[in-house]
């Protein structure tokens, strides 16, 4: 019974309580005086503000109606047309944006005016209901600055989001006479309606000079790739009508078509897919004779039958996004928000936010040529691929086509990437929906390196004060060939360690840290003394292990070394009738967990240990001087995703005049405290993230019949 | 002592006091001034009648989307065909598709023109295509061109430079105005403007250029390369030099810039600020102006000085031991430096304006490099300086992947190329960019097989997928009787009794046809039996029946329990894009012989598992027999027991990483030399005793140097030939074996899940 728990005995000395009674008056002190400056401070920061809040709030009761009214003379200045070359490099002034510390963009945005023709007539609508969300998601932004000098990004309040809304040579001198226009340079318009009749062109046609376009419906002739911004064309049904997400699971139909004015070419394909299909396909029109009062936009028929629109866009795996007049059509943003998988044919399309979203997990792009085909390119696509796409599509949509604002965002945030390209989204942030992000690791060690031998490891060895115990594992582990370091964590404040002249003299350098206080996570702190990639962490009484064991787990280290690799394993199970996890040592099949009483593993773990440790595990590890073994297994597991490996047979590891066999011996509330940690761990995770095997690994010849001088680990499991 | 430390406790405190106060206050400030100088407009107004605004479109006008266009998508798409001159090139344009249909994806090369020598570059860029299986020596099958001429320098300075092929390619029945054809080039244009201009009219082909402007580069058409030395290797080529991952993972520079200092001309803006981030402690940053012929005529003050700093440092050395690297302009917008950077992990910090970056339509560069500004380089500094450890980490760890698998030789360069255009052809049948920038690398994964990531064993754990519970056992049977023998009938049994077993499908390799369904044993679970056509490589064929991720591979005289099999799958499960299974060779070096070779005999490492019983994922069949070349295909079938070492081969190549050997009862010594009298049987071709012992050893193996090792030599050595074939030896050895956690340790037989293990 001693010898097992005297481990965590000895590492708690009885100083500490006494010392932390002492520190408590401390504590309750400073706490006091910390929360009354907290709450003197927050009464300074809120009185005025908010007095002067609510005067802001009396100023902007106003009407549209009461905005400025500026009259363009008929010769005042038009932009030149938008420059097809234009790249951020050569007409985007990128001084402006400066280098600051947040890697924000300041975006300014133009207060509102009403612009009217020599003779008072309007150019357009002051400012469309979409325009105005847009503009104010962008004010409560952390990308807005209301300082002119400050901005790096200007975005005018003319409202271009409809081309037909507007007069285009009009609207161009409006722009021109902006303050800070000069030549449109980090100037954003917003239009999703380009083009007008016959030929629609696919960007704005509304001369901009060198002003940015996010623009809706974007061609590859017309996007300046890099420079302009495509975004989707905004559903207004999207605010108006609740689809909740569907689950997974067959549809009735498999392909839909809900567009009202296709060209007739389109829909004599698209009828020809349905006659050799049958039922599966589904194309609707639009009503041709609805009761007065029934909104046509909300209807959709099929010969006499009336649908529900967009709710009928949920009955269908796949739908069809056809061009129109123009390449970006709002039934895409319906169509995702049914979580129904775009079927995207418009050939030169770029499609909505495309530099940044990974199309090719939501949609099917097939060419226009390929139309005939549709039906057996969708039918080739795997169940479960489909199941995603729906998933896709529909997060797509919540992320990034749902309100004005999202797509505001999404808008600066590219821009904002451009600028500041080193601290970039990452593709998995902009694409991974919460569920995927949530489920899946990216081990941050994931190149497949296998570590030189020559390099060898650094055994980290806890101390207290045993020190003839200590002196033991000493010469033990020096005998291990690939030993290239030995390192002493002294973790005794009140005692020196030995005289120099005491410490057994071993082949490898041997240093001695001493902290500051004692802690357990001393042991994963990532020392600059630790210089190769392998850490051996081994307690001061693990004197059993042979220098072939030691090497042997140093070389499976070395083919897993993203893994914890150590020698006794323990096993985490869950208990029906608590309902909870529990700590397993007895001997069995399986194995979850290492102890890092004696452990290899990264170097790089011990960073995560001390400055990425999620919640306050760290801190509780240290107050309750347990389970730091635990919580290092808990983090490694959840950051690879990767079970731990078990080397070598069971065996006992501490004192050899122990009778009991280990891990029979230890005591019920040492085991029912670490079930604890198990359960605390496992909650501040959120999720259970170890792994359970049935294998650890063994020397390849391990017990075979075979010469035991032939082989490279001979002295492996003797007792 | 306790005085002391109350009198720090209280200026502590009392210096928090005063933070609390102040910060505060100035706080306080701060907010209210700004306030007041907005004038009461800080923010976008709430307008009282917001809720009025009209919509910016009426909802009618946006579905019906305007009228419907006058001219039908058919005239529209033959409109594009003419106006679009070759400036503004598209796929749908300008690319015949047509082409492409009935043959798939074929590319041809023309042959090269008589008395006109390609050079070295351009004649590895053909080689490499010929080596790819896309290639067709048939120009009617085909879908992409290659000209034979080379067209990789055109800057008319250099001795490389051909003249007149704008009258040669004329002359060619197959150009067609370029339409298919794509045209390789690393040097374009010449002193002093370097501009884009390659001297002929390409028409429409497409351009796979190095230093490619984003201006004149053709989205979605025009592919841009990396610029890659003459020395660049064919195949294989040297691997990344990240040795380790470094904890912290600086190195002992920052950043670090060697090179020419322009002082005239283009690209010289950017090379003559690089000496102002120098700081000679952890910014390196070296110029000179000894560079052509004429230098001392334009030198200026700092020249001198330079030239001396220059000489101080080495180049390689600066490589190999700094964080960041710079990659400015040159002349062009590409450099060698690029390369060099990437493998040698030195993050690459781009300072080339307006260059569209090496296949950046399909590689994610933003996770491997940071894409500067010329315009701002006075801030990188700083700005590398903020990039936190972690990420650091992984953009080393990206460079490599992405040297290793696009950039490390000729052959990956072009073939990436040509994956690139082929994704181009099916979008629905196309690499996600996830696929492009994930391990194990675009060229690695075939979009064929299927494009759900969960059906191929590397992204089980970026998704949150797990590999299938089940297997599908798939015996080979090669015996010459047309009866059923024993040890087949055993094996079935011994599977099928497996709870993890779904499905048995066994390949007919012999010349009688199979004894009729009552003849099998009945089993639980399916039973399939699949006529095979007699060739060695045909065990890997991406057979319709295999429908579980993973496959159990046997020989039908492969002797197996059930609980050796249920193990040997949980570890399978554990390392899906392994082989896992039980016997094993381990390969070595003969340097006397100056050759490889592999022994089947104890040893303390094992390299490849035989495919007579493991555990493998069901793509690695596709991309055995899809992705390797048909040639290497022959080989095989040419060589005994060569087609277990291709497939170990393949695999190591694809996850850099070694088998793994599970726990095997003790009865495999005569297995081993019952299956080379099947073999021999079945494949008619193969010499015999190929897999028995022939020769003792004379040369001790890495590490065993065991009496009763023997080495395979034979002319043919397969695993030499393979070798040969990939330009290295990708085969890793491993040390150790996985056995059940309890195996052979003492307790009661009763405790353990696989007791019958450990019987002699």
């Amino acid at each position: 019974i001693m010898c097992a728990s005297a481990k965590y005995n000895t590492r708690g000395p009885a100083l500490i309580p006494r010392m932390k009674t002492k520190h408590r008056i401390y504590y309750i002190t400073l706490f006091s005086i910390v929360l009354l400056g907290l709450i003197a401070t927050g009464m300074f920061q809120f009185w005025p503000h908010s007095i002067e809040s609510s005067s802001d709030w009396a100023v902007e009761k106003r009407s549209v109606h009461d905005v400025p009214v500026v009259k363009l003379p008929a010769d005042s200045p038009i932009p030149e047309r938008g420059d097809l070359s234009c790249r951020m490099h050569t007409c985007f002034d990128v001084y402006r944006c400066g280098f600051n510390p947040k890697n924000k963009i300041k975006v300014y945005i133009y207060s509102l005016k009403k612009y009217v023709d020599e003779y008072g007539t309007a150019v357009s609508n002051t400012i469309s209901r979409e325009y105005n969300e847009l503009l104010a998601a962008i004010s409560d932004s952390e990308f807005y600055t209301d300082d002119v000098n400050r901005a790096c990004l200007f975005v005018p309040s003319v409202d271009v989001l409809n081309q037909n809304a507007l007069r285009i040579k009009e609207t161009a001198q409006a722009l021109a006479q902006l303050s800070r226009w000069d030549r449109g340079t980090n100037h954003l318009l917003f239009n999703m309606l380009p083009g007008g009749p016959p030929d629609y062109n696919t960007a704005l046609d509304v001369p901009r000079d060198r002003a940015l376009l996010a623009g809706g419906g974007f061609s590859t002739w017309t996007y300046r790739q890099g420079y302009d911004v495509s975004i989707p064309v905004y559903s207004p049904l999207s605010g108006e009508v609740d689809l909740p997400e569907r689950g997974p699971g067959p549809r009735r139909y498999f392909i839909l078509s809900s567009q009202m004015a296709l060209h007739p070419e389109y829909r004599l394909e698209l009828e020809a897919l349905q006659a050799e299909n049958g039922e599966s396909v589904l194309i609707l029109d639009k009503c041709t004779n609805l009761s007065d009062g029934v909104p046509a936009v909300r209807k959709r028929c099929c010969k006499n039958q009336v649908f529900d629109y967009p709710q009928v866009l949920q009955e269908s795996t796949f739908c069809v996004v056809l061009r129109g007049a123009r390449l970006g059509q709002a039934v895409l943003s319906d169509v995702l928000q049914a979580g129904c998988v775009p079927v995207i044919i418009a050939d030169s399309y770029i499609l909505p936010f495309s530099e940044v979203l990974d199309w090719k997990r939501a949609s099917v792009v097939i060419p226009e040529e390929k139309m005939p085909e549709m039906y057996s390119i969708l039918q080739s696509i795997p169940q479960r691929q489909i199941e995603e796409m729906q998933r896709q599509a529909r997060w797509f949509w919540e992320a990034y086509f749902r309100s004005m604002k999202a797509i505001a965002l999404a808008t600066l945030q590219i821009i904002n990437d451009r600028i500041y390209p080193y601290a970039a989204i990452s593709y998995e942030e902009w694409n991974d929906p919460p569920a995927v992000k949530w489920s899946s690791v990216s081990n941050p060690l994931f190149l497949p390196l296998i570590p030189p031998q020559s390099q060898g490891f650094t055994a980290v060895v806890l101390t207290y004060d045993r020190v003839e115990s200590l002196f033991r594992v000493i010469t033990e582990v020096s005998k291990v060939p690939s030993l290239s370091k030995l390192l002493v964590v002294w973790n005794n404040q009140n005692k020196n360690p030995p005289e120099d002249s005491l410490w057994p003299k071993i082949r490898v350098p041997l240093k001695v840290v001493r902290t500051a206080e004692n802690k357990l996570s001393n042991r994963f702190f990532p020392y600059d003394e630790i210089e190769t990639e392998a850490v051996l962490a081994i307690d001061d009484d693990i004197i059993m292990l042979t220098s072939d064991e030691l090497q042997f787990g140093y070389e499976v280290w070395r083919e897993f070394p993203d893994r914890l690799v150590g020698y006794p394993g323990r096993l985490h199970l869950w208990d029906h009738e608590m309902n909870k996890w529990k700590y397993e040592s007895e001997w069995t099949n399986e194995v979850s967990m290492v102890l890092t009483g004696a452990a290899f593993y990264h170097k790089y773990f011990n960073y995560l240990y001390t400055y990425k440790m999620p919640g306050d595990i760290k801190n509780w590890v240290d107050a309750h001087m347990n389970c730091e073994d635990i919580a290092m297994n808990f983090l490694v597991a959840n950051v690879t995703g990767k079970s731990v490996i078990k080397v070598t047979p069971r065996k006992k590891f501490k004192c050899p005049e122990c009778t009991a066999i280990d891990g029979l011996s230890l005591d019920q509330t040492h085991m029912v405290e670490r079930s604890e940690c198990i359960n605390k761990f496992a909650s501040v995770f959120g999720t259970m993230p170890l792994k359970v095997v049935e294998h650890r690994a063994d020397p390849v010849l391990y017990k075979d019949d075979f010469p035991e001088k032939l082989k490279s680990f001979p002295n492996i499991g003797s007792l | 002592m306790q005085t002391r430390k109350k009198y720090i406790f209280l200026t502590f405190l009392a210096s928090w006091l005063l933070l609390f106060f102040f910060g505060g206050d100035q706080l306080r400030r701060l907010a209210f001034f700004s306030g007041r100088k907005s004038d009461g407009r800080r923010n976008w107004p709430r307008w009282t009648d917001r809720s009025l605004l009209k919509s910016f479109a009426d909802p009618e006008e946006l579905q019906r989307d305007g009228d419907p266009p006058l001219l039908s998508p058919r005239e529209r798409r033959a409109a594009w065909l003419s106006a679009h001159g070759s400036g503004s090139c598209r796929m749908e344009t300008c690319f015949d598709f047509s082409r492409c249909e009935r043959h798939g994806f074929k590319v041809f090369t023309y042959p090269q023109q008589r008395g006109q020598p390609v050079s070295e570059t351009y004649g590895k860029i053909l080689r490499s295509i010929e080596r790819s299986r896309y290639h067709t020596p048939r120009p009617e099958e085909a879908c992409l061109f290659i000209l034979g001429i080379d067209t990789l320098d055109r800057d008319r300075l250099s001795g490389h430079f051909v003249r007149h092929v704008d009258e040669t390619i004329r002359g060619f029945p197959l150009w067609n105005g370029g339409r298919n054809h794509l045209i390789f080039n690393l040097y374009s244009g010449t002193w002093p403007g370097y501009t884009g201009d390659l001297g002929f009219d390409i028409g429409q082909a497409m351009l796979a250029r190095a230093s490619f402007d984003s201006q004149s580069f053709r989205p979605g058409f025009d592919i841009s390369i990396p610029l890659f030395s003459k020395e660049h290797p064919q195949r294989a080529g040297d691997g990344g030099r990240l040795q380790r991952h470094s904890v912290p993972p600086k190195k002992k520079y920052l950043l670090v810039f060697k090179g020419k200092r322009y002082l005239t001309g283009i690209g010289s803006g950017t090379r003559n600020a690089l000496h102002h981030i120098h700081n000679g402690k952890d910014i390196i940053s070296l110029t000179t102006c000894k560079h052509g012929k004429d230098w001392e005529r334009h030198k200026d003050t700092r020249c001198d000085k330079d030239n001396v700093d220059y000489e101080r440092f080495d180049y390689q050395e600066l490589l190999h031991n700094s964080t960041f690297c710079i990659v400015p302009r040159g002349r062009r917008l590409g450099s060698f430096r690029f390369l060099e950077a990437l493998q040698a992990a030195c993050i690459p910090v781009l300072l080339s304006d307006g260059w569209e970056l090496p296949f950046a339509e399909a590689i994610d560069w933003g996770r491997a490099a940071v894409v500067g500004s010329e315009r701002l380089l006075l801030q990188i500094p700083s700005a590398v300086r903020c990039i936190q450890p972690e990420r650091v980490l992984a953009f080393q760890q990206q460079t490599q992947f992405l040297w290793d698998a696009y950039f490390s030789s000729v052959d990956k360069i072009v073939h990436t190329t040509l994956e690139i255009i082929r994704d181009r052809l099916s979008p629905h049948r196309s690499r996600s960019r996830f696929l492009w920038n994930t391990l194990p690398g675009g060229l690695l994964v075939l979009p064929d097989f299927s494009t759900h990531l969960a059906d191929f064993p590397f992204y089980y754990l970026q998704h949150g997928y797990s590999p299938s519970k089940k297997f599908t056992a798939f015996i080979r049977a090669v015996s010459q009787g047309g009866s059923l023998s024993q040890p087949i009938l055993r094996l079935i049994q011994a599977v099928s009794a497996s709870q993890h077993c779904a499905q048995i499908v066994v390949l007919w390799s012999c010349e009688k046809p199979p004894p009729p369904s009552g003849r099998w044993p009945q089993t639980t679970v399916p039973l399939t039996i699949i006529q095979g056509r007699r060739k060695l490589s045909e065990r890997f064929f991406p057979f319709e029946a295999v429908r579980t991720d993973a496959v159990l591979s046997l020989d039908e005289d492969t002797v197996l329990s059930t609980s050796e099999v249920d193990f040997a799958f949980l570890v399978w499960r554990s390392f899906p894009e392994r082989i896992v299974g039980f016997p094993t060779l381990s390969h070595f070096w003969d340097p006397e012989q100056g050759r490889w070779g592999y022994t089947s005999k104890w040893t303390n490492e094992l390299s490849i598992v035989l495919t007579a019983a493991a555990f493998y994922h069901r793509y690695y069949h596709s991309l055995f027999t899809k992705y390797l070349p048909a040639g290497l295909r022959e080989l095989v079938d040419g060589l005994a027991a060569c087609e277990d070492i291709l497939m170990n081969v393949l695999v190591a190549a694809v996850t850099k990483l070694p088998p793994i050997k599970v726990t095997q009862r003790k009865q495999h010594k005569e297995v081993v030399a019952q299956q080379a009298e099947c073999r021999d049987g079945a494949a008619g071709t193969a010499p015999p005793g190929q897999r028995s012992p022939s020769a003792p050893r004379s040369a001790p193996a890495k590490g065993s140097g065991s009496a009763g090792s023997r080495r395979f030599s034979q002319p043919q050595d397969c695993l030499n030939q393979l070798a040969d074939w990939f330009g290295y030896m990708p085969l890793v050895s491993s040390q150790l074996r996985l056995d059940p956690v309890l195996f052979k340790d003492q307790v009661s037989v009763l405790r353990k899940k696989y007791p019958s293990l450990e019987k002699p």
